[in-house]
């Protein structure tokens, strides 16, 4: 019997990562900037959505979104009414988003067109007729699984990734979390509107997201009344030109 | 938790990579985990255990090396290991230190396996992704 070392020293996500790499290619060649939106449920990933979608087609922009869950619809639907093409994509249990479901939603769209359905329902309508493509976007949000563990070992591509963290859920919450909120390249504070119901303790929540990641832009935004909105606005174009 | 989905891919990274030692058994598997790649290795070992069972590499060991995070501080320009992931600011000098230069590491360093002594596969083995030694 011989004993033998045989030294493979490789990334355990390799395909993952040489995916993510070609589909980053691919979206910078199409000119179109791609974020990745990470956070815990229920932090409010799909009604900042919903209303960045709504206020940046009324700038203008050409926008459309992939939205992650483990099952169902619900949060396409939510995001279709702004009116831009939206595609859900169902993990069926499994925690995050890989490259490989970004990669085959963009070509289904393709060839099917934005806004339409892989499966028989007519729910996530859009204006768009036909076929639109990537290259005709101007941005394209990626709303992950609601989680903030596994996310941030799988790279989809994107340019930009974004954290959330909603007041209601403790100041410390970046403290807990380092691996992603390390991983990311903004965060917003959602629900502002109810900080001051909540106790929220602003000072402490910048102080922990600059703890685990020290050069990051911090937005506070509210969905509902829209306060903050303009900034986190503003910051999408700036990163656009 | 997606240890189980990192372990099937170490599963499959190594059996492909084995492909030129026909017969060998695995005794040994080493991984290189980061302390910023998301990844417990108590969860990993609990998961090994399951992704190996019905393989060839059932029984053999996972060894996991912890790599700690170290930053590049550009204040006082030097590298350091971080003390905390609490904080991420420079060992050294205690400013902000952001750029962060190990630590997310999720690797497969090497595999230990166990040949027949008459075993051919010897000459020409170590293609281009792996290296032989021992």
């Amino acid at each position: 019997m011989t004993t033998r070392i045989v030294e493979l020293r490789q990334g355990i996500l390799k395909k993952n990562d040489e995916l993510a790499r070609e589909l980053r290619e691919r979206f910078e060649a199409a000119g179109v900037l791609v974020l990745n939106l990470v956070s815990s449920p229920g932090t409010g990933k799909t009604a900042l959505l919903e209303r960045t979608l709504r206020e940046l087609r009324g700038r203008g922009k050409r926008v459309a979104a992939l939205v992650g869950d483990l099952e169902t619809d619900n949060d396409a639907r939510r995001l279709a009414a702004s009116g831009a093409p939206v595609r859900q994509i169902n993990t069926h249990g499994i925690c995050h988003l890989e490259a490989e479901m970004v990669g085959k939603h963009l070509d289904g769209w393709e060839k099917q067109g934005l806004g339409t359905r892989d499966e028989g329902t007519e729910t996530q309508r859009s204006e768009a007729e036909g076929c639109v493509r990537i290259e005709e976007l101007d941005f394209l949000f990626i709303e992950n699984v609601g989680n903030l563990v596994c996310p941030s070992s799988y790279d989809l591509g994107e340019r930009v990734r974004v954290a959330l963290l909603s007041v209601t859920e403790g100041e410390d919450k970046p403290l807990k979390y380092p691996t992603l909120f390390n991983s990311v390249d903004a965060a917003v504070i959602t629900k502002m509107d109810i900080a001051e119901a909540v106790g929220f303790e602003r000072e402490a929540a910048h102080r922990n997201i600059r703890a685990i990641r020290p050069d990051i832009r911090i937005f506070e935004t509210s969905a509902k009344t829209g306060a903050g909105m303009k900034e986190w606005l503003g910051f999408l174009e700036e990163l656009q030109r | 938790m997606h240890e189980l989905s990192i372990v099937a891919s170490v599963v499959d990274a190594v059996t492909e990579s084995l492909g030129e030692y026909p017969g060998a058994r695995v005794v040994e598997v080493r991984l290189r985990v980061g302390a910023l790649a998301a990844v417990v290795e108590d969860s990993l070992q609990f998961c090994w255990g399951i992704a190996t069972e019905e393989t060839e590499m059932k029984g053999a060991r996972l060894v996991v090396t912890a790599i700690p995070v170290t930053v590049h501080c550009a204040a006082c320009g030097t590298d350091g290991e971080l003390e905390s992931l609490q904080s991420f600011t420079c060992p050294r000098c205690g400013e902000p230190a952001a750029d962060v230069r190990s630590g997310r590491e999720l690797e497969i360093e090497a595999v230990e396996i166990e040949e027949d002594s008459g075993a051919s596969g010897v000459s020409g083995a170590g293609g281009a992704s792996a290296k032989v030694s021992g």
